[in-house]
């Protein structure tokens, strides 16, 4: 009993001895715990508070409405409207293949819009809804939300779409917006405003479109979104609205760019009006033109295949990015050269028989009437546009006094328009050459400068710039086809001031001498009477030629037999009133061959409509002499170093 | 009458481990209802667990230790068949075979072993004469294998460890020698890496990702990273019942079962958590009066295991859903939804009770 009983106390003592050290365990485990939640709860507290807010709280951009793009009279260029998507987000379908199929039985769906939906995918995540069908009608909308059932993961959406009412009309002006591509985001990182850019899938791929895109685009909003584990917004915190983007007001017309487009019919070519006071682009035609509307939802492979693969080009910005040797209408800025550097003078006049040869040389340079004007002076010089009197003219000067005037006109260098892309043209100089053929300069290729041809090369916007700045006596406005822009929200305008860029100092006889002979262009005698045949106010010109292909010495022009491209380019300048001018043109007509007879009836309809309001009436008759090209050599120069 | 009444219905009850419980019960309530996303009818049906889980309760406080003693083989030996039954025709789901159909109904007996193994052990232990001698601990450690082997191949890897800690609690409580325990621990460390080509691929990718929540965020790891979110924002008194931006979101996975302890966390902070720490360590510390004060072998073993698996269910619970234990299938004692864990515990607790209030009855 005493032996049980110790037993029994021995045994109870060393069981609760094991108990007390299961309950130091305990506590000590417990600790453990205790220590763990001080560590997170709070010693950490800031940094898993910031995670599950992180995790609860996300920020939902707004897109902001894209500005509207209005030429000067309000008429919308550009603007947005909502379109009826269906959509497709991958990751919830099952069986995309299937998907697609069935939704064709109910809706139609194309192989091209298969194609832009595969494109589209590729851009995007899958948990991002892609566009199958866009531009849905209500019919079809209705058909589906019907079967929506059958269709998980496909759903319809309304986007807003970028919209050009006008369609071909100036879309090299206002250009196209294009869904966003890793070059864009580069660019707008660089830019340092990326961040504006969250949510927004499209932006501003060329003229005015991407010049403003800034001003265009607006300031996205915010709204801070409670969100659940499957992303789904629960209730929106705050919200931070979008600012929209300006509007832009241009300086041009769509009914005078109307006018101006028809006008040059199924030719190519461009054309650029500028107010010589101002600077402002009142037309900006580059045709043939495109649909900018093809771009705004990702461009299908046939119709980008169409326009790119065209030997027409209607994708090139010609006034910006076509390159022509300006011709005669290069001379009145040589002629006024020569007056300034007092190398000519009113009554200076010489006999042309037709040709002119350099001292020591057999070469002829040979005018384009072979008989020769007889007489010429200055004045009659342009009239005539008499190539013998600017051959030695040019020589005269020297190339360096030449082409350092005439710069000041703005050729050799890009007058920075608000279209991105453009191309400076090319002014030659000795230096020049020994960059590019390390060859020496020759004297032949400085006659040949003084009518506008060899080395030189222009586009249309330098050229209608150079005729502004001649029209406003060597005031070099700079060109803009924005005027205003208007705050998208207040409807505030800002006027664009106006900027001038260059001041040549000019001798206001020179000047009227240039102008008087230029006007003569324009009357009786003139190589292009016909355009200013009862115009109704006076018009101050210069037609021109421009060779496509090189003729050889004693080689004849042959039009017939000839391939159309092949063909001479027709130029014509011209600005009007001629006694105050508020308009000044550049017309480029690919193989038109006579400034006076293709390009010159354009820049009249032009003028007409802007000067007096009038429509054209049936195409004036055609009656200028033919003026063929001057025989010289042609350049081939790399696009490269047009911009350098 | 209704004194008698009274005594008929509570004379086997301990008040301490009453008002605990009632408290646990209170607090589990409330934090379901945040849980559950307010949903009253996961409330009801808690709460018909709960009378369930009391009712095991009364009985097994009325039941004498010694009819558990006598009742200890036949009960061990059920279980055994019906893990060898689900071994041979149980139901697979999620991957695993833990279920038995009976036709009438569905009876997971891994559940069962949790209270036979201990009562198995106790009655081993106290069936030998004496101090026991190293072979008795040898049959103990096989009786206990056994079923953990079983629970294990299922596989279950919470519930076969729990019962193994379990059996583990009778077999040290009964005197397991420090230097055996010492010698074990050595080589269970040593044996670690032949223990780990053993798991199953997913249960070692669980234990890897213990160490590295971030190596599958949106995997396995999605709920340890989204617990201790949970746990760490509550700060020190939390964001507030019903407020939990980790709750109420849906961030949390399993939130009214295993991880329920991160709601609760999140809910009420750090001075939440404090609190159940010392509710879990009153419980706890009145288990391990109970076994102190009991009169036989049996009943010390019994009791003292008991308590100290419940002790090992917080623990591990909380270690894993605040991060420092790999995530295994435990729910959090008395506060997750569930009616089977609920009548498992308060069939523990109804021993406990009844160990306590027979011991005259049986004193040895």
């Amino acid at each position: 009993m005493v032996a049980e009983l110790k037993n029994y106390i021995h045994e109870q003592y060393y069981f609760r001895l094991r108990l007390g050290v299961a309950g130091l365990v305990v506590l000590s485990l417990f600790a453990l715990l205790a220590f763990r939640f001080y560590y997170l709860q709070i010693l950490h507290y800031d940094h898993y508070q910031t995670l599950a807010e992180n995790n609860r709280i996300s920020l939902v951009p707004t897109i902001p409405n894209r500005g509207l793009i209005l030429d000067k009279n309000g008429v919308v260029l550009a603007h947005n409207f909502f379109v009826y998507t269906l959509e497709i987000t991958p990751a919830k379908v099952k069986n995309l293949e299937n998907t697609i199929t069935e939704l064709g039985q109910l809706i139609e769906v194309s192989s091209l819009d298969k194609k832009r939906f595969k494109k589209f995918r590729e851009q995007s995540h899958s948990f991002e809804s892609a566009p199958i069908r866009t531009h849905l009608n209500e019919i079809e909308a209705a058909k589906f939300a019907v079967n929506h059932y059958r269709f998980p993961g496909v759903e319809i959406k309304s986007r807003l779409f970028r919209h050009y009412p006008l369609g071909k009309l100036g879309s090299h002006m206002v250009g196209y917006i294009g869904r966003i591509n890793d070059k864009d985001i580069e660019s707008l990182k660089s830019d340092g405003v990326y961040s504006n850019y969250k949510g927004s899938d499209h932006i501003g791929k060329s003229g005015l479109e991407q010049f403003y895109e800034q001003q265009l685009h607006g300031v996205t909003g915010f709204q801070q979104v409670e969100i659940d584990a499957d992303g789904h917004a629960v209730r929106v915190l705050s919200s931070n609205a979008p600012i929209p983007g300006d509007n832009l007001i241009l300086s041009a017309d769509s009914k005078l760019q109307e006018i101006a487009e028809t006008a040059f019919g199924e030719r190519r070519g461009a054309l650029v009006a500028i107010n010589p006071k101002t600077g402002e682009v009142l037309s900006y035609v580059s045709q043939p033109t495109f649909n900018p509307n093809l771009f705004v939802d990702g461009i299908d492979s046939e119709n980008w295949k169409l326009l790119n693969e065209s030997l027409d080009k209607p994708l090139i910005n010609r006034p910006l990015r076509g390159i022509y040797p300006p011709g005669s209408t290069f001379k009145p800025f040589v002629a006024l050269a020569g007056l300034e550097a007092g190398k000519r003078n009113p009554p200076f006049a010489i006999q042309d028989a037709g040709f002119f040869m350099l001292p020591g040389s057999r070469h002829r340079y040979r005018d384009w009437k072979p008989s020769g004007h007889g007489m010429v002076d200055m004045q009659k010089a342009i009239t005539v546009s008499c190539d013998t009197f600017f051959y030695g003219l040019a020589m005269e000067l020297g190339i360096e006094r030449l082409t350092s005037f005439v710069s000041h006109f703005g050729f050799g260098r890009k007058s920075d328009l608000d279209i991105k892309g453009e191309i400076g043209g090319l002014l030659p100089t000795p230096e020049w050459k020994k960059r590019r053929y390390k060859q020496p300069w020759y004297p032949g290729e400085t006659v040949i400068v003084g009518i506008g041809q060899g080395y030189t090369l222009v586009t249309p916007l330098q050229l209608a710039q150079a005729t502004a700045i001649l029209a406003n006596n060597g005031v070099a406005m700079k060109p803009h086809l924005v005027t205003k822009i208007q705050n998208g929200l207040t409807g505030k305008q800002i006027d664009i001031p106006t900027i001038v860029q260059d001041r040549i100092e000019l001798n206001p006889e020179n000047m009227a001498i240039v102008k008087r002979g230029m006007v003569d262009v324009t009357l009786p005698g003139g190589t292009a009477a016909s355009v200013g045949a009862n115009a109704g106010y006076s018009i101050a010109a210069k037609t021109g030629t421009a060779q496509v292909i090189g003729i050889k010495q004693n080689e004849k022009y042959n039009e017939q037999g000839m391939n159309e491209r092949h063909l001479d380019h027709a130029l014509f300048i011209a600005f009007a009133p001629a006694e105050d001018p508020t308009i000044a043109v550049a017309v480029i007509v690919e193989n038109g061959r006579h400034g006076g007879s293709t390009a010159g009836p354009i820049a009249r309809k032009v003028m007409d409509y802007y000067l007096l309001g009038k429509m054209p009436a049936i195409e004036p008759s055609a009656v200028a002499a033919p003026v063929p090209a001057s025989a010289t050599g042609t350049a081939t120069i790399t696009e490269e170093e047009l911009h350098d | 009458m209704i004194s008698k009444i009274f005594h008929f219905l509570f004379k086997h009850f301990d008040s301490f481990l009453m008002a605990c419980l009632f408290f646990a019960l209170l607090l589990s309530l409330f934090v379901l209802y945040s849980a559950s996303g307010q949903d009253f009818s996961r409330i009801y049906a808690q709460g018909v667990n709960v009378a369930v889980a009391l009712g095991a309760m009364w009985l097994a406080a009325n039941i004498s230790p010694l009819n558990l003693e006598r009742a200890a083989r036949p009960l061990y030996i059920l279980g055994l068949l019906l893990l060898i039954g689900v071994a041979l025709f149980g139901t697979i789901s999620h991957g695993a075979r833990r279920w038995l159909n009976l036709g009438f109904m569905q009876i997971q007996p891994s559940e069962l072993m949790r209270i036979a193994v201990p009562i198995m052990l106790a009655w081993y232990f106290a069936s030998r004469e004496g101090k026991p001698s190293g072979s008795n601990f040898v049959v103990g450690s096989v009786l206990l294998a056994i079923p953990v082997a079983l629970i294990m191949k299922q596989p279950d890897l919470g519930t076969s460890l729990l019962i193994a800690s379990s059996g583990f609690y009778v077999l040290f409580l009964a005197g397991l020698s420090w230097r055996f325990l010492l010698v074990a621990s050595a080589s269970l460390l040593a044996l670690m890496p032949v223990f780990w080509s053993l798991l199953h691929e997913y249960q070692r990718k669980r234990i890897e990702i213990l160490f590295d929540p971030t190596q599958d965020p949106l995997g396995a790891g999605y709920h340890t990273i989204q617990a201790i979110i949970a746990i760490g924002s509550g700060g020190s008194a939390g964001k507030g019942w019903l407020n939990g931006t980790q709750t109420q979101l849906d961030f949390l996975p399993e939130r009214t079962t295993d991880f329920i302890f991160a709601v609760f966390s999140e809910e009420f902070g750090f001075l939440g958590n404090m609190l159940l720490l010392t509710l879990f360590s009153l419980i706890i510390a009145r288990g391990l009066v109970i076994a102190s004060q009991a009169q036989n072998t049996f009943s010390r073993l019994l009791a003292g295991s008991i308590t100290l698996n419940f002790f090992s269910y917080a623990f591990v619970n909380m270690g894993m859903v605040s991060g420092i234990l790999p995530v295994v299938g435990v729910p959090l004692p008395l506060i997750s939804y569930g009616g089977t864990s609920l009548v498992t515990l308060y069939l523990g607790f109804g021993i406990l009770m009844s160990i306590h209030t027979h011991k005259k009855l049986v004193a040895t």
